[in-house]
């Protein structure tokens, strides 16, 4: 199943792919990167039709749309 | 990051300057997916003026310019002229593009020289802090039109048209999908190519213009501020008052300036 992968370097917090999701799929997790940016995080992967529209929104090319065991492998 | 990042970025020169939520990294995104499907990165050359536009050529790795101010077209046209099998694509923002470098632009418009420039509209001059820009719209607060901006903004597309550009487009930073089609359309199309993109600035724009709208709600705001090309044909005069119009504007063939100096330098016998 293809999930949003999330890379927590480059995130800057801005939101668009959680209100990019036609799905909600994504949500905040109340965690922060090293830098001090709010992160989203994966909430409802069951929803995920992989659209990629998180991906094509994402301004700082931080999320991809993957298989779940090749996102964890990165 | 994303594979056609760590395919084409810059590596040292991230993470962007851009603000969290700036709509110039979506079209980096959208523009790296359509050099990715032409795979042209070989013969690419990338020129940007000055703003936070400018700034997107510098993390593609490929031939980068980074110029003056508004001066982005004429060296651009200086590549092109110089070495002809280049594809040369202009970053430029609205101030930089319509205001500096003004003369530039419809000069280059009516040569029909073959490149591409992308014009990022935020409506604001966002990187010196939030003043008035040709793009403005009629009655905005910025920084330096505190009661309201009293002038009427370009229309870029339609100077460009006008100017004789053979390609104009109009997308936001909300349709990736067509502005990668448009970018691949822009590159391949002999001629002048003109791109204009409705981005978002949330920390300009949103904070002075739109009473402090975060990037979600600002990129809800442009969507709703335009409409398609094709569905404005068919809507009434009245509804379109207030609608900027999307899609690809204008397409033709013209004679283009490089062949033109080619034919006139071998002489043809014309």
């Amino acid at each position: 199943m293809k999930i949003p992968c999330i890379d927590e370097t480059w995130c800057k917090g801005c939101g668009l792919c959680i209100s990019e999701c036609p799905r909600g799929v994504l949500g905040w997790s109340g965690k922060r990167n090293r830098r001090g940016y709010n992160l989203p995080a994966v909430q409802q992967p069951e929803k995920c039709t992989a659209c990629r529209m998180c991906e094509l929104i994402c301004p700082d090319l931080a999320i991809y749309v993957e298989e779940e065991e090749q996102c964890a492998k990165r | 990051m994303h594979p056609l990042g760590e395919k084409y970025l810059r590596k040292h020169t991230l993470p962007t300057i851009f603000c969290p939520g700036c709509g110039d990294g979506t079209v980096l995104s959208a523009f790296l997916r359509a050099v990715d499907e032409l795979g042209i990165i070989d013969r690419l050359a990338l020129v940007g003026g000055i703003g936070c536009s400018g700034w997107i050529p510098v993390y593609v790795n490929a031939d980068t310019l980074h110029v003056l101010h508004g001066r982005a077209i004429p060296f651009a046209t200086g590549l092109k002229v110089t070495g002809p099998d280049r594809k040369v694509v202009v970053f430029t923002g609205d101030g930089d593009c319509l205001a500096i470098g003004g003369n530039h632009f419809i000069h280059a418009c009516r040569r029909n020289i073959d490149m591409t420039v992308v014009m990022l509209n935020n409506a604001i001059y966002g990187m010196t802090g939030g003043q008035v820009a040709p793009t403005s719209p009629h009655r905005a607060r910025t920084q330096t039109s505190p009661y309201g901006n009293p002038e009427m903004p370009f229309d870029a597309c339609k100077l460009a048209i006008a100017a004789g550009a053979t390609y104009v487009a109009r997308w936001t930073s909300g349709h990736p999908r067509q502005l990668t089609r448009a970018f691949k359309e822009a590159i391949m199309h002999p001629g002048f190519a003109f791109i204009e993109v409705l981005t978002q600035c949330p920390t300009q724009t949103g904070r002075y213009m739109k009473g402090g709208l975060d990037a979600p709600a600002l990129l809800k705001d442009i969507r709703a501020s335009v409409v398609g090309k094709e569905r404005a044909a068919s809507l009434p005069p009245e509804e379109l008052a207030d609608k900027v119009q999307i899609g690809t504007l204008h397409t033709e063939i013209r004679l283009e300036f490089t062949e033109a100096l080619r034919r006139l330098s071998e002489g043809d016998g014309k």
